[in-house]
């Protein structure tokens, strides 16, 4: 093996990602006067965070009524009773004063009539536990996203958080079950760096590179999730995939469901507005599960537009041109260069796109990481938060703007729980030299990699079967090809090609360290949905139409080691956290 | 010795030239600025022929597709692909712009792709933003205020409305790197995004350090090395006007 250069840092803490939640918690890690590093492979505004665009959830009762119960059974209902109930009383409880806290921080808000913060209509979002809709979503115009993680960035140097701005992260560093850091790789020289710490916090959101058509940005790979499994913990929910009902036809770049909340509706070939049919109160507004799928019953029935009738229009042309202006700016923008289509006079051609993982590192609502053996356990040293992380507050569906909301109320938890363990200055525990070892070893053979197979052409073989057998509608046969299928990617890599050798900005090696992330959790979430043999939430199978709440009311775990998984399950928790709300039996979910 | 010319090592060199192997009758050719900093060479031009008959609307898509299929080493920022991160910005036919965003129908004859103007080039199409990020920090971006009550500060959808056109910034540095006065001084001028950027904090009306953020800019060199060219404004791929920006705090300054 080459030899590396490797430079040792010790950190009460290190927070990996630095987008909305690792951003949170970094600030309040600060806060408690915690020694703190932030890595990052990005510079934290150009995270995913910035593309979030409708709104942050928060019974802040700005527009009416509300209460954080309701808030709480929309997430319950919304979650197709997945979610753990006690995380979810936390989100829900703790959101109006984590919104306003954003506010504190300089988030341009746009506003009411009266000054207040402007909250829209969203998906799933109603009064009095599904009665009528409420407007509960606080916008940034929609630039939600974009406002908060700048702001959050800003907060960060306000505290002097000690970023390291272009690492790669490679493994997490483990001793008994217990975390003790990390290894990560610094683009910009090409040095390994050592950081030991008493906890890491994973904060590198979602894997929506998995699939050929995502909403999601180039870098969403997982690379938290991926380290997870290598350290041979278990992933959670990893079959629970978002596809949002509007991303643009043809390029999937995300078309906010604030257009929606707005008013605009969708409409098929005939020119009728179909979810009418499928959710007769909601209609355009009920989760993005039921539209999804309503639209995919659309288009396999004929009734798609375009010469493919693939796909189906997005109307906002009926509305005041000054609120499009106003609230829906960056969405005008983004189909002229998209779509090249004029909001004001023309629809938007939208297909359901891959968007966000419900799934992911299991954990407590105080962002503990969670494994199981034998029963529940917590994994110390080890957090996770954000998309990143399955709490599960999301269950097997998320509502549109309880993922903003997520980041701020459990990276905030995190840094709470972290300087509850951790005091500042502790002397950090002796680390195994096989830690390292076997981590370079990886490293090193991937960059060193002389074969045929260059990565660009696995991941488009992974891409293409996860879009094919892994979609909004699965079945016992797609899903059994699937699972073979996604494992001839991962073979390939044994005749992997990369031709960058060098170690500065070697993006080709980023590229290649991405797809080994990717192919696991690819694997992972194939065989996680081949097991759940019921449908719920975003896990829609064709065999099994309905839920089975008598034997999967349950998380799936899945280990992966090689292309070899295991999969295991643990029960819902069927409590609240305190009795300032009753837990809420399951229902059947009409909207 | 004042030194006009380019250092030697400098100077770039013809690269390496990659036929297209497709047989497409659609072919554009695609000029990339490379230089690996751990060989030690000349930066150099390669050139690229692409089909077009396979190949997505945008300037990035033909840069992913170079990356993909043809030379995998290729050195380029890319996050988001639709114009929210700003990690794409580059030099496309002598223009500043989102590599995402840009449509390749819009540039004429062949395309030369180069990183940002006048940054230290870290590799091919990378280039250190340290200096502007240290500027940024440095004009204190959050807000002050000394209310600690827990609602919210209320502010008028007037007042609001004053934050558009600055907080949308997404940082790319597109203005920054197409202005002379910050090429000449870019370690003492704050050019044009981190002055909007200023702005944004100024002009907010939650803030209650209006006059201490104005002070700390009003600098001959920190501010006054506007001289409204406006390549800024040109550059901006988001539409915004970073020299109005910079005019108001100019304005602000001499009524104060």
């Amino acid at each position: 093996m080459s030899s590396y250069k490797i430079i040792d840092h010790e950190y009460d803490v290190v927070v990996l990602g630095a987008g909305g939640s690792g951003l949170r918690a970094a600030v309040g890690l600060s806060e408690a006067g915690l020694k703190t590093a932030c890595v990052s492979k990005v510079f934290p505004t150009r995270s995913h965070t910035s593309a979030a665009q409708g709104g942050i959830s928060a019974a802040l009762g700005n527009m009416g009524e509300d209460d954080w119960r309701w808030h709480m059974y929309d997430t319950v209902k919304g979650a197709d009773w997945l979610g753990d109930q006690d995380s979810i009383e936390y989100l829900c409880k703790e959101a109006p004063a984590a919104v306003l806290e954003l506010e504190k921080y300089g988030v341009p808000f746009s506003r009411t009539e009266d000054g207040k913060i402007y909250q829209r209509p969203f998906g799933g979002m109603t009064k009095n536990y599904g009665n009528e809709t409420v407007q509960r979503t606080c916008a940034a115009a929609d630039r939600t996203g974009h406002a908060i993680l700048h702001t959050l960035y800003g907060q960060a140097l306000k505290h002097n958080t000690e970023f390291f701005i272009e690492y790669f992260a490679l493994d997490l560093i483990m001793k008994d079950g217990a975390c003790k850091g990390l290894i990560a790789w610094n683009l910009n020289d090409g040095t390994i760096h050592r950081f030991r710490s008493h906890i890491t916090i994973i904060a590198t959101g979602g894997y929506g590179k998995v699939y050929y058509s995502a909403t999601s940005a180039h870098t969403c790979t997982g690379d938290g999730n991926a380290m997870v499994l290598r350290a041979g913990l278990p992933l959670q929910d990893m079959e629970f995939v978002q596809f949002h009902p509007t991303g643009i036809y043809g390029h999937g770049t995300l078309i906010s469901e604030g257009v929606r909340g707005e008013g605009g509706y969708l409409v098929n070939s005939k020119g009728e507005r179909f979810m009418e049919r499928y959710a007769p109160k909601a209609k355009d507004l009920a989760s993005r599960d039921v539209v999804s799928r309503s639209i995919a019953v659309e288009i396999n029935e004929g009734r798609g537009i375009g010469k493919e009738q693939d796909h189906v229009h997005l109307h906002i042309d009926h509305l005041d041109p000054k609120v499009i202006e106003e609230r829906l700016p960056g969405i005008s923008e983004a189909s002229k260069l998209f779509a090249n289509v004029d909001v004001t006079k023309e629809p938007i051609p939208v297909v359901p796109t891959v968007h966000y993982n419900m799934g992911g590192i299991p954990t407590n609502y105080k962002a503990e990481v969670l494994t199981v053996n034998g029963s529940e356990k917590t994994v110390p040293g080890l957090m996770a938060i954000g998309e990143a992380a399955c709490v599960s507050v999301h269950g097997a569906n998320r509502l549109g703007s309880n993922s903003l909301i997520d980041l701020v109320v459990f990276g905030r938890a995190a840094a709470k729980r972290a300087a509850e363990l951790v005091k500042p200055g502790m002397k950090h525990d002796e680390i195994d030299k096989s830690e390292t070892d076997r981590c370079l070893d990886r490293f090193d053979k991937l960059r060193n990699s002389q074969g045929s197979n260059p990565t660009s052409e696995l991941r488009l073989s992974m891409q293409k079967t996860m879009q094919s057998k892994c979609a909004v509608f699965r079945s016992e046969k797609t899903l059994k090809e699937g699972v073979d299928e996604i494992r001839k990617p991962f073979e390939g890599m044994e005749s992997l090609s990369v031709k960058d050798k060098s170690l500065i900005f070697n993006t080709d090696l980023v590229e290649t360290l991405e797809f080994d992330n990717l192919i696991r959790q690819a694997i992972t979430t194939m065989d996680s949905a081949y097991h759940r043999k019921e449908s719920r939430g975003a896990h829609a199978r064709e065999d099994f139409p309905k839920r089975d709440d008598e034997n999967y009311m349950q998380h799936t775990l899945s280990w992966c080691n090689g292309a070899k998984t295991k999969i295991n399950y643990r029960p819902v928790h069927r409590s609240t956290l305190t009795n300032d709300v009753q837990y809420f039996p399951p229902q059947e979910r009409v909207y | 010795m004042v030194q006009f010319n380019l250092p030697s090592n400098s100077k770039i060199k013809k690269g390496q030239y990659y036929k297209d192997k497709t047989g497409s009758k659609n072919i554009r050719k695609v000029n990339v600025y490379r230089w690996d900093p751990s060989k030690n060479e000349n930066p150099r031009i390669d050139t690229y022929e692409v089909d077009m008959d396979n190949c997505s609307s945008k300037v990035l898509d033909i840069l992913n597709k170079i990356k993909n299929e043809i030379d995998p080493s290729i050195a380029y920022r890319r996050s988001c692909a639709h114009g929210v991160c700003g990690s794409c910005a580059m030099n496309m036919n002598g223009k500043n712009g989102l590599a995402c965003t840009k449509s390749h129908s819009e540039l004429d004859g062949d395309i030369d792709i180069y990183p940002l103007p006048h940054l230290k080039v870290l590799k091919d199409l990378i280039g250190d933003l340290s200096i502007l990020y240290k500027q940024y920090e440095s004009v204190e971006p959050w807000l002050k205020t000394t209310k600690i009550n827990d609602k919210e500060n209320i502010q008028t959808k007037e007042d609001r409305a004053k934050l558009d056109g600055l907080y949308e910034c997404i940082m790319c540095a597109c203005c920054s790197t197409s202005c002379p006065s910050y090429w000449w001084n870019g370690e003492k001028y704050l050019g044009p995004a981190v002055l909007l950027q200023a702005y944004r904090w100024i002009i907010d009306s939650r803030d209650e350090d209006r006059k201490e953020r104005l002070k700390k800019v009003a600098d001959e060199l920190k501010l006054y090395r506007c001289h409204t060219i406006l390549n800024c404004t040109n550059a901006c791929p988001k539409g915004l006007n970073p020299a109005k920006a910079i005019a108001e705090i100019k304005k602000m300054l001499a009524t104060a």
